[in-house]
């Protein structure tokens, strides 16, 4: 692993030297809205020669916006009654450009590689993995909303990123992790971390927040059941009032609706972000709805996230970057439930 | 990896099941010699059937894996897909997604066993795909006894296939409508009991149950009385889905995803989950 020393400067025209032959996204300066129309909401496009600059938490729209980015085209067809291939479904063509999102934390980072889980087999985020390139930063502090080291990561976290760059004492030290990252530093000419610089990063990641084994062990083996007749539904569902703003925001919710859409006898067949916090997502066309209320919706989000997808593939399905904590207008907080889960009898 | 992308096929028939239309069977042949060739399903699979412009529903395969060249879904008209499906016509093109699910099991649990067919309604479509095997491979298996129950005669579906079963006399068919109706001279009754009086004994059986949730709950009492228990009892759940490969979340019953884990389960798996079905 080669391990690098920037200055801002340095810094600042890396970045720019990738973004003159491809699509290097970053953070906005300002978290919750974008000045790009090709950005969500808290992200940008790099042009011009703009420093980059990391204000404390994520931005608003989680990463998923660019692995699952929607809507995202599954197949185009024609309606065209003169078009021997009329209704036919086809592929749209693979999307190969490189991209690279520079600047995202260590959680959102992890996120990427907790969805890679149910989506291992997935032909459109296998292909969007396969082009984009992580430049994370890593968190020198945490928000009063964060708590990745609560679900299994750290705000020092690397796991999902190409290179992670770590601000030490006014300067950037940058850890070179894949061959990707490998390909984008190589030929600048950069100078090797000299020992300072790596016992003072390995010195940062020790005192950082260590993850509680003993606590996520015991979530995880509380008895299903149990959890799901627990008490604490009831008082949660009805203050949540099924908005949809956590799974949205949510580097982790990564459930799909399909729908078709047709334009002039040419159409395509899409998807995008769906909730289950809505009734529809459940719905049978006989009327019968397994989730039909609210309580039962909201105790799916967090037994989702914290036993059913632990229970399927290991780890939680949260990255502890806080979002749904921010963004919920009733106020409730993942952490509580955690806690409350524990303690369940 | 996951293809998302439907095999195009030819609507090749359609046939009005019910008295009300609001049934029918379409058979479905591929465009693609190879696409055909490669198909290979289970009894008690399902796939998506994919309509240009609507969208795609998951419905059970009607046909057997033994008919081949064709596909059969026995669709009801319910909703937006399903409507727009009843009004194709023969020559016209929509896709096939799959096979998807599990399936019953044929080739393990259920060979060299007798086994117990219960039906309910139009939820007889795999039952029929998983009977057509059965009898393809009548010496794998022991004694097959269908039981089949719709509201009134004009609502059962396969009947004129029903004529050729009954006349073969190597399964024990017991057909039944709800209530007397003009012309009917076969049994009348609700499923469950018609099941208590006919079901065999549980001995090296297994018993496989489609229908409405509420025909299930009472022909289990009947059936546990004369000593069946869960774990010989498969049954096959529905959800809401839109990948039907175990991504999209929608069909989930706690940790259990119906769409990949299912739709086939024991009744001893079932009863472990939330009841979000």
């Amino acid at each position: 692993m080669k391990v690098f020393r920037l200055s801002q400067t340095e810094l600042d025209n890396m970045v720019q030297q990738w973004s003159q032959n491809r699509r290097v996204y970053r953070p906005a300066a300002d978290r919750q809205q974008s000045a790009h129309a090709d950005c969500a909401p808290g992200w940008e496009r790099v042009a011009g020669s703009a420093p980059l600059t990391m204000a404390v938490g994520p931005p608003k729209t989680s990463v998923k916006t660019f692995l699952f980015p929607q809507p995202e085209t599954m197949q185009t067809f024609s309606l065209k009654s003169s078009d021997p291939d009329k209704a036919l479904m086809k592929e749209p063509e693979k999307l190969t450009e490189k991209q690279i999102v520079a600047g995202l934390r260590p959680c959102d980072a992890r996120s990427v590689m907790l969805n890679n889980l149910p989506y291992r087999e997935d032909p459109f985020y296998q292909a969007n993995l396969a082009r984009t390139v992580m430049v994370g930063f890593t968190c020198s502090a945490m928000c009063a909303t964060c708590f990745c080291d609560q679900v299994g990561g750290s705000p020092m976290g690397t796991e999902g990123l190409d290179i992670a760059i770590s601000q030490i004492d006014g300067s950037f030290v940058a850890e070179v992790l894949t061959p990707a990252g490998e390909e984008l530093t190589a030929g600048l000419d950069l100078a090797p971390a000299d020992d300072t610089d790596i016992n003072a990063l390995a010195a940062r990641r020790a005192a950082s927040p260590q993850v509680d084994s003993a606590k996520l062990a015991a979530l995880k083996g509380r008895d299903l059941n149990r959890l799901y007749e627990a008490p604490l539904w009831k008082p949660l569902g009805e203050s949540c009032i099924n908005c949809g703003a956590c799974t949205f925001n949510c580097p982790t919710c990564y459930c799909f609706d399909v729908q078709d859409e047709v334009v002039r006898g040419y159409g395509r067949r899409i998807r995008y972000w769906d909730s289950c916090m809505f009734p529809l997502y459940s719905l049978h066309t006989s009327g019968h709805n397994p989730r039909g209320r609210k309580m039962q919706r909201t105790r799916n989000r967090f037994m989702h996230k914290l036993k059913y997808f632990p229970d399927r593939y290991g780890p939680f399905s949260c990255v502890g970057c806080g979002r749904c904590v921010q963004d919920c207008p009733v106020n409730i907080d993942i952490r509580e439930v955690m806690s409350d889960l524990l303690t369940v009898e | 990896m996951i293809s998302y992308l439907p095999y195009p096929v030819r609507i090749d028939d359609i046939v009005v099941e019910t008295e009300d239309g609001n049934l029918k069977t379409f058979k479905l042949v591929f465009e693609n010699e190879t696409q055909k060739k490669a198909w290979k399903h289970v009894p008690g699979q399902f796939a998506m059937l994919s309509l240009a412009g609507q969208g795609e529903i998951p419905i059970g395969i009607a046909s057997s894996p033994t008919e081949e060249g064709h596909l059969l879904f026995t669709v009801n008209r319910a909703g937006k897909v399903t409507t727009a499906l009843h009004q194709m016509h023969t020559g016209e093109r929509m896709g096939v997604r799959g096979p998807l699910g599990n399936g019953f099991p044929i080739d393990t649990d259920m060979k060299g066993k007798n086994i117990v067919i219960i039906a309910g309604g139009f939820a007889v479509t795999t039952l029929r795909a998983t009977l057509i095997y059965l009898l393809e491979h009548r010496q794998d298996y022991g004694k097959i006894t269908f039981i089949y129950g719709a509201r009134t005669p004009g609502m059962l579906l396969y009947r004129d296939e029903m004529k050729q079963w009954a006349a073969r006399g190597d399964l024990d068919l017991h057909v039944t409508v709800d209530r007397e109706a003009p012309g009917w001279d076969g049994l009348v009754g609700f499923v469950p009991t018609i099941a208590g009086q006919v079901a065999p004994s549980p001995e090296n059986s297994v018993a496989l149950i489609c229908g409405p949730p509420i025909m299930i709950k009472f022909t289990m009492p009947p059936l546990e009385k004369i000593g069946w228990t869960d774990d010989l009892v498969y049954l096959s759940l529905e959800n809401r889905m839109k990948c039907g490969e175990g991504v999209c979340c929608h069909c989930n019953v706690g940790p259990t995803l119906v769409c990949k884990d299912g739709p086939v389960f024991t009744r001893t798996q079932v009863r472990k989950l939330p009841v979000e079905y």
